[in-house]
Parts: C-alpha cells; structure tokens; sequence
C-alpha cells in the first residue's frame, strides 16, 4: 500500500470531517447571520425553476442513495438483495438522478455568468462550488459508465468497504480496501471529499438547515421580547 | 380567554396629502443600507393603481394571505406545510427585482469631472444591483403617482372588482386617494405561518411581527405569504427583511418614525386588547364579508372591570391597561367604527387600520342638485366610488364604509352648525348614529389631533421581560451580525462567560 494512497483515503477523510463538523459548528455558533440559502431568486427567475428544482431532486436523491448504498453493511443488505443487483440498481438509478441533477447544474451555472444581476452578486465561493460540483456530478456519471465493465458487485463492496471502515474510524482498512478500484473512484471520491471539507465555509451550510420542523410546528409563533 | 396586547395603528387617509414624508423618514431610518434599497418599508401608493409591487393585491396571481378549505379549516393561500417545504428550491409565488424596481442610482461624478463641452454634462442612472448602466429607467416605487401612467394599466388595480371601471378613466369621472401601506402586524400573519425556519413571530406584548435574523435562512415563502408584500428579500445579507414597527421607538413609549413624522397628522397608535383564543376562529369565518365585523369581536372593552382582571392575570402590566383605555385606535374602530381593516379577506386580520376619504361630491357640481340622504350629502354621490372603498377596506361589503364616511360628514356638518350657524344640529348627529359626546372626541381626534391624543403608547417594560434588568446594564447593545454575540447556544465551544451579559455578583445583604 503506497504512502500516498494512505494519506488521502486513510488521513484526508479525517482531515476534511473534521474540518466539517468543527467549522460547521463554529459558523452555526459565531455567525448565525451567515447562515442562510443565499438565493438569488429575486434577480431572475427566468428558466429558474427547472433548473433549481431538477439540480435539487437530483442531488437529493443521489446523497440519499450514497448514504444508504455505502453505509449498509453487506451482512444486512444480502438479506434483500444480491451484491450484483445492488450494483445495477445503484447505476441505474444513480445514472438517472445524476443526469436529472447535471442538466440543473449546467442550467444554474449558465444562469450566474449569463446574468448581469446574478453575475455581479455572486462570490467567488458560489463559483468554486459550482465547478466542483460540475466535477463531481461528471466524475459520478463517469463511474456508472466505469461499472459497466464488472457487474459482480465486487468493487462496489470495495467502496463500501472504504465508506464503513472511515466511519469506523480505521484508517489504514480503509485504505487498503480502495487501493486497487479505478482511478475514476478515487478521484470521485476526492473531489467529494474536499467538497465535505469547504462545505463550512460557501453557501452549502443551508443543506444543514433543511427545515423539517416547519412540518410539526404550530403555523403560528408568539414569542416574548 | 387569554388576553394580549397590541399596537395597533390607524391612518385616516381623509388628511394624506401624499407627501412621502413617512416612506423617506422611513427609509433614511430603516432601509437605507445596500440589499434593501428597493425595499420600503412605509410607501405610499397613489390609488386607483397597481401598486408597488406590481399587483400586490392580485392574490390571483401572487397567492398570498390565507385561504379557507371546504372543510373550513384555513391554510396559507401558497399551501400546506408540505406544498410549502415542496417550493423550498424555487419558489413558484415569488415577485422578481422587476416586480418591484430595479433600484438605481446616478452617476453624480461624472458631474465634476466631465471635460469642457459644447452640452452640459448629465448624471445618467447605473443599477445598483449589477452596477450597468440603465438606458431608460421604467418602473419606480412610485410610478403612479398622482394618476401617472394610463388608466388602462392602472385600472388592472384588484379594487375595481364588480365595478364598471371604463367611466372612472372619464376625465370628468376620474378620482384619486392616497394609500400609505406598511406592515400590518396582523393577528394571523399568514408570512409567520409560512416560515420554513420559524423565525417569524409576533410578540406578545406589544403584537409587533419580527423576523429573527440569525434564524432566517432565507427560503423566501414569507415574502409570498404576506398578501400585502410587505417582506423584502434583502439581496446582499440573503435573509428576510420587514417593517419593526420601531420597536426600539415603542419600547421607550414613542411614535414609530412614520407617525412621528407625519405632516398631516394622519396617524395614530394605541393600545388594543384581543382575544389570543378567539384568532383561529375569526380567521376561519365563512363569509368574507364578515370578517370586518368578526375581527372586532377579538377586541375586547379595556373598560371592562372582567376583562381588566383577566388581563392582569395574564400578566398585562397595568400602563398597558391603562394605555389601552385611552387608546385612540379603540376609540376609532370600535366606539365610532370609522377606521377598517385593509383587505380582510386575506384572513390574517390586519391590525393598521384605515378611515376612508371623503372625497368632492360629484352629481352635485354636475347638475347642481346635491343628492341628500336625510341631512347629510349621500356619500353614494361621493367623487371616490364607495364600492370601490368597499373593496378596498371591507371585502366589499359597502355598508362598514358607508357608515364611516356619513359619520365624518355628521360630525362635520355638526361642527359647521356650531362654529359658523351657532346652533346645535343634534340631528344630524342622531341619523349617523353618534352621540354629542362621541361628535366632540371625533372632532378633537380627527381635526385637533393633538400628539398626545393621537400617540399613547406604553413603555415597553423591560424589567418584565429580563430576568435580572441589572445584568444587561452595560451589557451589549444593539448590533447586526455578531459584534458582541456570544452564540446561538448555550454550549460556549471557547470556554469563558457570556460577553453579552454581566455576571451580577451575588452580595450578601447585612443582617441576611
């Protein structure tokens, strides 16, 4: 196992969640007036909603997908399902949002350099993270493709393998298990990760505040001074 | 019943003169930073008109307010919670920049600096958004001004609903009012009902709707919610905006800016008591015709020795009480029933209240007969439709509004008597239902309007509220962001004590 591939898929995770959960911790806590969906809505909406709802069910579905298919340790999931379907079903399906979810991207990111009120309120976060956003959708789309060429699951167990072993906190597993997939992964995976790492510091915070208590409150707020 | 207290604000649109004065105070005060330069906050529109945004009123189109389901329970008019949480990533109901205007500003420099030329140099307008050069600005806050624009476009105004509208395009048939409009801290805000996040509310003790700027995460359905538009996007902090009522101002027993400010004496704040309980209920009423009377049944006589009781019990502090029984907005919408809420039918029961104008009376300088109901003029010969008050302040219902404006008249041609004939006419006042007593206050209210007639507002009673007044004494005042903000939670991630807040040290009183 080389030194390189142990730093970035055995340390970087590390690195870049820690980085997440203490930078998300400090911004929700010291800058509560920066966090926010900063939507440009009022500008221009022409094209807006189908671009801002087909990136957002897109990505949505993804994540949840990433979630469940990495996290799901095989021992739980060959109850309901064989290795080589999970893999046809996570393309399929992955392959679908992530086209819905590129076609949205492509369109916002035509929208804030196209308009001239846009374009002049946009930071240059919102751009890095567009970019690399556009990367990683590209890079995902490109897995599926990459797939094609080992229907038996196996390099799907791999990464899965990968994912539990961070989230158990073993490094060195971890990296072992994904040293022989496809670059493509692996830069997928990178790309991810550095997205998991800047996530504190762009607009992206907003995913954190997905407001789902709007659903069991009362519609009407009294408060004292 | 649980009892609580509100400003409520009346404006008795007979006296605007339509100076802006209340919209600039307003603005150089509240909204004068970048992100809410378009946003007003007090505007006055020029009806009949489209308004600003453009078509507020149009629900139509924009969807605001509330609307009743046939099982009658009512919702937000945008949707139920999951409808709401559904148009998170792009909001269906939204007015653009253009809705409202794009804001601009001149290049002034160009003044200065312009090199010796055959033309006196111009300062052309530049967006202040995108930083372009506008060629031709097209739209304003205020573009119908005084009847600006063609009645075609104008007459789209919501208020001519079941009106034959093309004959007020007439020349000789046309008429005009003014409508200043702010934030109506209604009893049943429809934008805190359609805040994602929760960081809308109103406040118990004096009923001013807030918007929490550290909890605003800026999804936007408020700014649809509110059927009057009064919620600005602020486009620069990307979080929600709205009139405060001045709190800082009515907290300390003074007028907001707009009051204080205005020329023509045309506003007035008090105190109102209403029935917290009874809000759902109103809001729900069938027929929207009643709503305008419904709404009243909330508020409750502050000279009631059983309502006095249950409001000290529900920890209403006797100034309040007291403020509320020499409330001049009681004294208008419920002894004389001249102010009325704007649009009711929206169902979020506004708490700024209007009077209707009166207006020249027009069959009368065109025939020279004056159409007379008993004593006083009929108002239905008024220059200003009274269907189209109607739409405007009673969901149509003309006989709230007839009743004001025959009012105004009484006590006016009783006063006339008075003053110029010697005489008491009590008659006239008996056919618009007032008493003597009740002409003299409206008399002293509306024409008088003494400052501390129009304005009786109860200091704010901090120490109520702050478990220990002492510990915020040189603590941290007000500030945007977190100049001294110690966090929103209670965890401190850094160690130390709480900046914003001293620490009392417990002494130990002699003979403890």
């Amino acid at each position: 196992m080389s030194n390189l591939n142990f730093l970035l898929f055995g340390i970087y995770p590390f690195i870049a969640l820690t980085v997440f959960f203490v930078g998300c911790w400090i911004r929700y806590d010291r800058e509560p007036y920066s966090w926010k969906a900063d939507s440009s809505q009022l500008f221009d909406q022409k094209g807006f909603r189908l671009a801002s709802n087909l990136f957002h069910i897109g990505v949505i579905f993804i994540l949840a997908g990433h979630f469940v298919g990495l996290l799901t340790p095989e021992s739980v999931y060959h109850h309901f399902i064989s290795s080589p379907n999970k893999q046809l079903l996570a393309m399929v399906s992955g392959g679908f949002f992530g086209i819905v979810c590129l076609v949205g991207l492509v369109m916002l990111i035509k929208r804030r350099l196209n308009n001239d009120r846009v374009k002049a309120n946009t930071r240059r976060s919102d751009m890095v993270v567009l970019y690399m956003l556009l990367v990683q959708v590209s890079l995902g789309l490109l897995t599926v493709i990459v797939s094609m060429s080992h229907l038996d699951g196996s390099v799907m167990v791999l990464l899965g393998t990968w994912t539990q072993s961070i989230a158990t906190l073993q490094g060195a597993q971890a990296a072992a298990a994904i040293e022989s997939v496809n670059i493509i992964y692996k830069l997928h995976i990178l790309v991810g990760l550095t997205l998991i790492m800047i996530f504190p510091f762009t607009r992206l915070v907003h995913v954190i505040s997905v407001p789902v208590k709007y659903l069991a409150r009362n519609y009407q707020i009294v408060r004292q001074r | 019943m649980k009892i609580r207290s509100q400003i409520g604000m009346v404006l008795n649109l007979d006296k605007c003169i339509g100076c802006h004065t209340c919209s600039i105070t307003c603005k150089n005060v509240w909204t004068s930073r970048e992100g809410v330069e378009y946003a007003w906050f007090n505007n006055v529109e020029t009806k009949p008109g489209i308004g600003y945004p453009k078509e507020w009123e149009n629900q139509d189109k924009w969807n605001g307010g509330w609307e009743r389901k046939s099982n009658g329970d009512i919702q937000p008019r945008i949707g139920g919670k999951y409808r709401v949480l559904a148009s998170i990533f792009a909001n269906p109901d939204m007015p653009e920049i253009d809705d409202y205007y794009e804001p601009f500003d001149f290049d002034y420099q160009h003044l200065h600096t312009a090199p010796i030329v055959e033309h006196q140099p111009t300062a052309r307008p530049r967006s202040v958004i995108s930083g372009k050069r506008m060629e031709k600005i097209e739209w304003g806050p205020n573009w119908e001004e005084i009847l600006g624009t063609e009645f075609e476009k104008r007459s789209k105004d919501k208020n001519f609903d079941n009106m034959q509208k093309e004959m007020y395009g007439e020349f000789e048939n046309t008429f005009m009012m003014y409508l200043p409009r702010l934030c109506e801290h209604c009893l049943n805000p429809a934008c805190v009902a359609s805040c994602p996040s929760g960081a809308i509310y109103k406040r118990e003790e004096d009923g001013i709707v807030l918007i929490d700027q550290e909890k605003c995460r800026g999804w936007r359905m408020c700014i649809s919610g509110c059927p009057y538009k009064k919620i600005y996007y602020n486009w620069k902090s990307g979080k929600s905006e709205k009139c405060i009522f001045c709190y800082p101002r009515i907290e300390a027993g003074q007028p907001t800016v707009c009051s204080e400010t205005c020329v023509g004496r045309i506003r007035y704040l008090g105190v109102l008591l209403y029935d917290a309980d009874k809000i759902k209920e109103v809001a729900s009423t069938a027929n929207e015709t009643d709503l305008y009377e419904k709404q009243l049944e909330v508020f409750l006589d502050p000279n009631d020795p059983a309502v006095i009781a249950q409001a000290r019990k529900d920890g209403i502090a006797d100034s309040v009480i007291e403020s509320a029984q020499k409330s001049p907005v009681y004294k208008m919408a419920m002894d004389w029933k001249l102010a009325l809420p704007l649009h009711p039918e929206y169902r979020t029961l506004p708490m700024v209240w209007y009077i209707p104008a009166l207006s020249p009376i027009q069959s009368a300088a065109q025939s020279g007969t004056l159409g007379k109901a008993g004593v006083i003029p009929d108002v239905r010969s008024l220059r200003i439709p009274v269907k189209y008050l109607a739409n405007l302040l009673t969901a149509g219902d003309e006989e709230p509004v007839v009743r004001a404006l025959e009012r105004m008249l009484a006590m006016r041609a009783y006063k006339r008597a008075e003053n110029v004939e010697g005489v008491e006419d009590l008659e006239v006042l008996q056919q618009a239902g007032l008493t003597k007593k009740q002409a003299d206050e409206m008399y002293r209210y509306l024409a008088i309007a003494n400052y501390e007639d129009r304005y009786v507002i109860p200091s704010g009673h901090r120490e109520m509220n702050v478990p220990e007044a002492y510990g915020e004494k040189s603590g941290c005042g007000f500030t945007f962001g977190n100049g001294c903000s110690d966090g929103q939670n209670g965890v401190n991630m850094f160690g130390g004590k709480k900046i914003s807040r001293r620490n009392v040290i417990k002494t130990v009183q002699v003979g403890e």
